[in-house]
C-alpha cells in the first residue's frame, strides 16, 4: 500500500539505525506513548537493533489496557441485560473484568456484537427499535471523533434506543502524570501520531517546556519509529527539548479541525481513573450535559459495582514504564494471552501481549 | 485454477411444490425429505452423485491403507468471492485426505439447514458441492439432511467425511518433520480469509481478492509420484500458516525458523490485514499446503510444485532446527527475530 510499504524498507531502516548509532554517545530512556508503536517495535524487533544504551519504555497508550475495571464491569452488567444489544470493538471482548469477560457474557446468551465503527451500532439501533443498543466508546483521541459523530447523529436522527458507555482517555495529561511521578525515568517521548492527527501538536510544547523533555510526534511503521527515535536522541544529545513532527504525512499542526469541533460539542473533560495507574485529573472525556440522555451509565443502573483486580497483576507498573512485562512474576506462567490477569496481556497493543507473542523465547522457559 | 461457478438464475430443476424456503418437514424423513433429495440434491450433485439411497453406501474393496477424515463447515457468509460453503466442504475434506498422501475416493455429505433458508441458497450450495466433487474426482456416496428451528441454526452447515487410499510406501505426518527439513509453501497466503472477511456483515470492504478454495490432492500426487522425500504436509486453514507451523513444531518437538519476507503475501491481503489489524500469517487458506521435505529434495519439490497450476507460486519459507523445540521463530525484514505466535481463538480486529 502506498505510504505503507515504503516505510518498512529494510535498507532505509538500516541507514537510519546507522545514524542513530552514530549520534548516540550515552544511555537514554525514551517512551513510546502509543500501544500501536509498542507493538510495531516488538514485532519488527526494532529494540534489538538499537544501540545498547537506548532503552524503549513502553507507555500507557493502549486504550484497552487502561480502561478502568469499573467500566469493564459496567459493560458486562449492561451486556447481560436481555433487552440490550451490546456493541464493541473486537479486542475489548477478551478483556477480563472482575470475574469474566464479554466473550463469556456472549456465550451465556448476551447479545454482544463486534462492530468496526460506532456508526454500525447506530444502524443496529435503527433496525432493532425494541432493543437498547449500547456502544462501548473507549479509546484515546483517535477513536473519540467517530464516537462523537455517532452520538451527534443519534440525536439528529432521533434514535432514542442508542447509548454510549464512555471511557475516553487523553494523552497529554498522561504524559504530565508520568513526568510528575517520583520514579519517572523517561527522558524523551515519541508522541502518538494518530492522536496528533486528530488533535494537532499544539498541546505538546507546554509539556516539553515544563518537564524539559523532547517530544517527537511519531508514526507506526518501522521507518517512522526509527526516525522518531533518531530525532529524540539528537535532541537529547544536543540538550534540546522541543516538539518536532516526524509524521507530517498524517499530522498537520492544527490536527483535524472538524473532528475537534465535534469533540468539543459532544464531550467534556473529566477526571478519569486509568486501570493500573489510578486517577489522573482532567485525563478523560465524558458526554457533555447536552448529550447526557445518550449516556449508558445514566440510562442503566450500573453504579455501586464492586471490582476485584488480580493481586498478582502488575500491569500498572508496566503501563507506567516502571517494569518490563517479563519482570512481573506472573508473566508467561499465571498470566498468558489465553488466561490474562490484566488487560496489558489481552490487547494486541498491550505491552505484555507483545512481549509474550514475540519475545517469550528469550524471556520464559519454553516447555 | 478452478472454473468459476455460475449461480445466476439458478432454479430448482424439479421445482419443489410451493416451498421457496426450507421448512421443518424437509428434515423429517418423510415425503418432503425424499422430494428434497430427488428434486434438489441428486440433480445438483450431477455426475458426482453415486447414491443408491440405501441406509449406507456399500463400497468395493480397495488395495492399500485407508485414510478417513471428517470436517464440518459453518462459514459465514455462505457465499463469498471465489466460492461458497459447498466447494469448501468438498475441497476441505479432500485436502485433509491429501495431507497424508491419500488419493480421495468417496465423500459423505450431511447438511444441517435452518428452517427458513431460501431453497435457492440450499440449491446453490448443493450445486457447488457437486461441481467441486466432480472436479476433484470423488464420488458422493451417502448423505443426510436435517432441518433445525429458525433461530437454532443459521443458513446451511455442511459436514463431509471422506475416504481415500494411501499408496504403499507413503508415510507423511507431522511427527516426521525433523531438523534440516526445508519448509515450502505452495503459493500466496491469507487469500481465503480476506475474501470471506471482505463480505462479512458489518465489515464489507472492497477487494479483488477471491478465495483460493481448491482440492490439492493432484499437487500432492505429483510430489509423491516424483518420489520427493516428503515428511509432513498440512493445509494451513484456520489459524493460517502460523498455526500450521506451530502445530507441526509442537507435534514433532522441533524448532522452525522462517524468513518473514520469503512468505508470499499478496499486496491486497497485506493491505486488508493492515487495515483490520490482523496478521496475514494467521489468516485462513483453503487451497494451499505447507510441505516439510528432506533438504536434498527441496529444489526438486519446488520444481514439481511450480509445474502444477495450484503450486505455480510455491516458494521456500524456512527450515526445521533443533533449537527451541515447539516454537516457530521468524526473522523480520529488518533482520531481528521474533516468535511467530499461534492465534489464541478468533482473530479480533483491534481498536485503532
Amino acid at each position: 500500500m502506498k505510504y505503507l510499504d515504503e516505510f518498512g524498507d529494510p535498507d532505509l531502516a538500516k541507514a537510519l539505525l546507522d545514524r542513530i548509532h552514530a549520534v548516540t554517545t550515552r544511555p537514554w530512556a525514551l517512551m513510546e506513548v502509543c500501544g500501536g508503536q509498542t507493538h510495531s517495535i516488538i514485532r519488527h524487533g526494532i529494540d534489538q537493533l538499537l544501540p545498547d544504551g537506548i532503552e524503549m519504555i513502553h507507555g500507557p497508550g493502549c486504550p484497552v489496557c487502561v480502561t478502568p475495571l469499573e467500566t469493564i464491569d459496567r459493560a458486562l452488567a449492561i451486556a447481560r441485560r436481555p433487552d440490550v444489544v451490546f456493541c464493541s470493538f473486537g479486542d475489548m471482548l477478551r478483556v477480563p473484568g472482575s470475574h469474566d469477560d464479554l466473550f463469556t457474557v456472549k456465550s451465556q446468551g448476551g447479545d454482544v456484537r463486534v462492530v468496526y465503527s460506532p456508526l454500525d451500532a447506530l444502524t443496529i439501533a435503527q433496525e432493532n427499535p425494541d432493543k437498547q443498543v449500547v456502544f462501548f466508546g473507549i479509546g484515546f483521541e483517535t477513536t473519540a471523533p467517530a464516537n462523537a459523530m455517532t452520538v451527534h447523529q443519534a440525536r439528529r436522527l432521533g434514535i432514542p434506543n442508542f447509548s454510549l458507555l464512555v471511557s475516553h482517555v487523553l494523552v497529554p495529561p498522561a504524559i504530565a502524570a508520568i513526568m510528575e511521578s517520583p520514579t519517572c525515568r523517561v527522558q524523551g517521548f515519541l508522541a502518538a501520531g494518530h492522536v496528533c492527527s486528530v488533535m494537532g501538536t499544539r498541546e505538546y510544547p507546554p509539556l516539553a517546556e515544563r518537564y524539559g523533555v523532547p517530544i517527537v510526534v511519531t508514526g507506526f511503521e518501522p521507518l517512522d519509529i526509527l526516525e522518531g527515535i533518531r530525532r529524540t536522541v539528537v535532541q537529547l544529545e544536543e540538550g534540546r527539548h522541543e516538539v518536532e513532527n516526524a509524521y507530517p504525512r498524517a499530522v498537520p499542526a492544527e490536527g483535524n479541525p472538524a473532528a475537534v469541533a465535534m469533540l468539543r460539542d459532544v464531550f467534556e473533560v473529566t477526571d478519569r481513573a486509568w486501570r493500573g495507574i489510578g486517577m489522573i485529573p482532567g485525563s478523560g472525556w465524558r458526554l457533555s450535559d447536552r448529550y447526557a440522555e445518550f449516556d449508558a451509565e445514566l440510562r442503566f443502573d450500573v453504579t455501586g459495582i464492586r471490582t476485584d483486580e488480580s493481586p498478582l497483576c502488575r500491569s500498572g507498573e508496566v503501563l507506567q514504564g516502571l517494569i518490563k512485562p517479563h519482570e512481573c512474576s506472573a508473566f508467561g506462567t499465571d498470566c498468558t494471552p489465553r488466561n490474562p490477569l490484566g488487560a496489558t496481556m489481552v490487547s494486541s497493543e498491550g505491552a505484555c501481549a507483545a512481549y509474550y507473542a514475540y519475545r517469550r523465547l528469550d524471556l520464559v522457559e519454553v516447555s | 485454477m478452478t472454473e468459476p461457478l455460475d449461480f445466476e438464475g439458478w432454479t430448482c430443476p424439479l421445482p419443489l411444490r410451493g416451498t421457496p424456503t426450507v421448512v421443518m418437514g424437509h428434515g423429517g424423513g418423510g415425503a418432503m425429505s425424499a422430494e428434497l433429495v430427488e428434486s434438489l440434491f441428486i440433480p445438483a450433485y450431477g455426475g458426482a452423485a453415486d447414491a443408491e439411497l440405501g441406509d449406507a453406501a456399500v463400497l468395493p474393496p480397495v488395495a492399500g491403507r485407508l485414510a478417513f477424515s471428517t470436517d464440518s463447515y459453518v462459514v459465514k457468509p455462505m457465499f463469498f468471492p471465489g466460492g461458497s460453503i459447498g466447494d469448501l466442504a468438498v475441497n476441505g475434506t479432500v485436502n485433509d485426505l491429501a495431507m497424508v498422501g491419500a488419493r480421495p475416493l468417496y465423500l459423505s455429505t450431511a447438511f444441517v439447514v435452518a428452517e427458513g433458508t431460501p431453497m435457492e441458497d440450499l440449491g446453490r450450495v448443493a450445486v457447488a458441492v457437486g461441481k467441486a466433487a466432480e472436479r476433484a474426482g470423488v464420488r458422493l456416496v451417502t448423505g443426510d439432511t436435517k432441518v433445525v428451528d429458525h433461530g437454532s441454526g443459521d443458513g446451511v452447515y455442511v459436514n463431509t467425511a471422506g475416504i481415500g487410499v494411501v499408496p504403499d510406501g507413503v508415510d507423511i505426518g507431522p511427527r516426521r518433520a525433523r531438523p534440516g527439513d526445508v519448509v515450502l509453501v505452495s503459493g500466496d497466503v491469507g487469500v481465503h480469509g480476506v475474501a470471506v472477511m471482505s463480505c462479512r456483515e458489518g465489515l464489507e470492504f472492497g477487494t479483488t481478492v477471491e478465495s483460493d478454495s481448491a482440492a490439492l490432492h493432484g499437487l500432492v500426487a505429483d510430489l509423491v509420484g516424483a518420489g520427493v522425500d516428503l515428511h509432513a504436509l498440512r493445509d494451513p486453514t484456520r489459524g493460517g500458516v502460523a498455526a500450521t507451523l506451530g502445530e507441526i513444531a509442537s507435534t514433532a518437538r522441533v524448532g522452525i525458523e522462517v524468513v518473514e519476507r520469503d512468505i508470499p503475501v499478496p499486496p491486497e491481503v497485506r493491505d486488508a490485514c493492515g487495515l483490520l489489524g490482523l496478521d496475514p500469517l494467521q489468516v485462513a487458506n483453503e487451497g494451499k499446503l505447507v510441505a516439510f521435505v528432506g533438504p536434498a529434495d527441496a529444489d526438486r519439490a519446488l520444481e514439481v510444485m511450480r509445474s502444477h497450476p495450484l503450486g505455480s507460486r510455491a516458494c521456500r519459507i524456512g527450515t526445521v532446527v533443533e533449537a527451541h523445540p515447539g516454537v516457530v521463530v521468524t526473522r523480520t525484514a529488518l533482520g531481528a527475530t521474533r516468535v511467530l505466535d499461534l492465534p489464541i481463538g478468533e482473530q479480533l480486529p483491534r481498536i485503532c
